[in-house]
């Protein structure tokens, strides 16, 4: 049986663990604190978040991000891609890292394009409104 | 070594010809190509979902609103607190499964045996979580009607600042329609099961009710439902078809049809993740137990059922985020 080693850093180093089973623990803390941060934004639902930026608002900007965060550890220290080969996790991250952001580009631009249309484009065949 | 023994005899399970590609073994490679293949399907629900979102962008309902519920707190607006924790529970039986692997790698029995245990334990909890998540949302809470655009009004009572149920003010009327059974008749069909509250008594309850207006399903643009005022809402409600409690695949209280479609859709393709994760997971255990590993040598398939209940841990963290943050 192949002895496993673990990689026991996370945040580039500036976290060392002195075990496996201490970093898993170490990792959780961690997720536990992101989840607390979005669940206190989602209540609290600051004013200055409410702000667009690129079409989102910034709350949710920050959603997002803050979940591929936890995407990263729950993939990188529970499923021990940290500890796999590099070229398996290319072959793992790359297609999804590709295709998911080329699904969302598309079929989000097309849902604004089909609300702008239902709002505007169709006014004449409204004849209810005349 | 790669090709494992089952018992003494040279019974082999194939394993690719003990050839390992990446330095990772045959099963955990192929539990893999599963993961990333069963993520594109649930990237492919969630962008649905988001374009749905987009197309009906101004009228869209408020999560906020839907899921406020939590077990022995009735009536009090506990906005998303059950789902963070479900959440929790979820991340919680995620680590316990790593530590189960992480014994496995020792080759500690007994402790293998404690975390798959307990990773049975939370994922039981979690399904029971949905399914009663599910309850409150095909049960409802307030109640609205459907006018003949298909478009859902809420009521909303000025003087005390809040949406009011229908059975709050509906004034009853003694009935005379009773539900159309398929032992009557004769042409052996049955209807769908009349609503508590009839639409008639609703609207006499509304007209007696000066405080009452309704609520449409566009939002203003601090993204809050318009409240109309009380003619608008006369004028409304005088296309009215009829009463709508709860959700199901066609209609929903809380506005678009779209909106409980994916809820189900989405959320139950998940439970059933979960749901399948739980069993694996027992019969993971009981060869834990009868000690198939321990003879095998090595724990793999804690390892590769592992992956699958992390992969299952990330999906939710992806649906919690889409469905009840943003």
């Amino acid at each position: 049986m192949a002895k496993h080693e673990h990689k026991l850093e996370i945040f580039r180093g500036y976290l060392k663990f002195k075990s496996n089973v201490q970093k898993i623990w170490g990792v959780l803390i961690f997720l536990s604190i992101v989840t607390a941060i979005e669940v206190a934004l989602g209540i609290l639902k600051p004013p200055i978040l409410m702000n667009y930026f690129l079409g989102l608002k910034l709350i949710n900007w920050i959603f997002i991000i803050l979940t591929i965060v936890k995407a990263y550890y729950i993939t990188w220290d529970f499923m021990h891609v940290r500890d796999e080969k590099p070229f398996l996790k290319n072959t793992i991250i790359l297609p999804l890292l590709i295709l998911i952001p080329f699904l969302l580009f598309i079929l989000l631009w097309e849902g604004s394009y089909i609300f702008d249309v239902m709002l505007d484009g169709l006014k004449e065949w409204d004849f209810d409104i005349y | 070594m790669q090709a494992s023994t089952l018992t003494k005899t040279k019974q082999k399970t194939w394993g690719g010809g003990g050839v390992k590609p990446l330095d990772a073994a045959y099963g955990k490679l192929m539990m893999w190509f599963f993961i990333v293949s069963d993520a594109l399907t649930f990237s492919g629900f969630l962008v649905a979902y988001g374009f749905s979102r987009f197309k009906n962008i101004d009228s869209w309902p408020i999560a906020d609103e839907v899921f406020h519920h939590f077990p022995f707190l009735h009536g009090v607006d506990a906005p998303m607190y059950y789902v963070a924790l479900m959440t929790f529970i979820l991340i919680f039986s995620s680590v316990t499964m790593v530590l189960a692997v992480d014994a496995g790698h020792n080759n500690d029995k007994n402790r293998v045996a404690f975390y798959m245990l307990l990773t049975i334990i939370g994922g039981a909890v979690f399904v029971g979580s949905q399914a009663w998540e599910w309850k409150n949302f095909i049960k409802g809470e307030y109640g609205a009607v459907e006018i003949q655009n298909g478009e859902i009004l809420q009521f909303y009572d000025i003087k005390k600042d809040k949406r009011i149920p229908i059975d709050d003010f509906a004034v009853l009327q003694s009935q005379e329609r009773v539900t159309h059974d398929d032992n009557v008749g004769i042409w052996y069909q049955s209807e769908a099961k009349l609503p508590e509250i009839t639409l008639s008594e609703v609207m006499e309850g509304f007209k007696t009710n000066s405080a009452i207006t309704v609520r449409v399903e566009e939002l203003n643009d601090k993204g809050q439902k318009i409240i109309l005022s009380r003619e608008d809402a006369e004028n409304k409600l005088s296309s009215a078809t009829r009463v709508v409690k709860g959700a199901n695949l066609i209609r929903n209280e809380y506005g678009n049809p779209l909106f409980a479609d994916f809820f189900f859709f989405i959320t139950g393709f998940h439970g059933f993740h979960v749901f399948s994760g739980v069993v694996i997971n027992i019969i993971i255990f009981i060869n834990v137990l009868l000690g198939t590993y321990e003879r095998r040598g090595h724990y793999d398939m804690v390892e590769k059922v592992g992956l699958y209940w992390h992969f299952v841990d990330l999906v939710w963290v992806f649906v919690f985020t889409f469905f009840y943050l943003v």
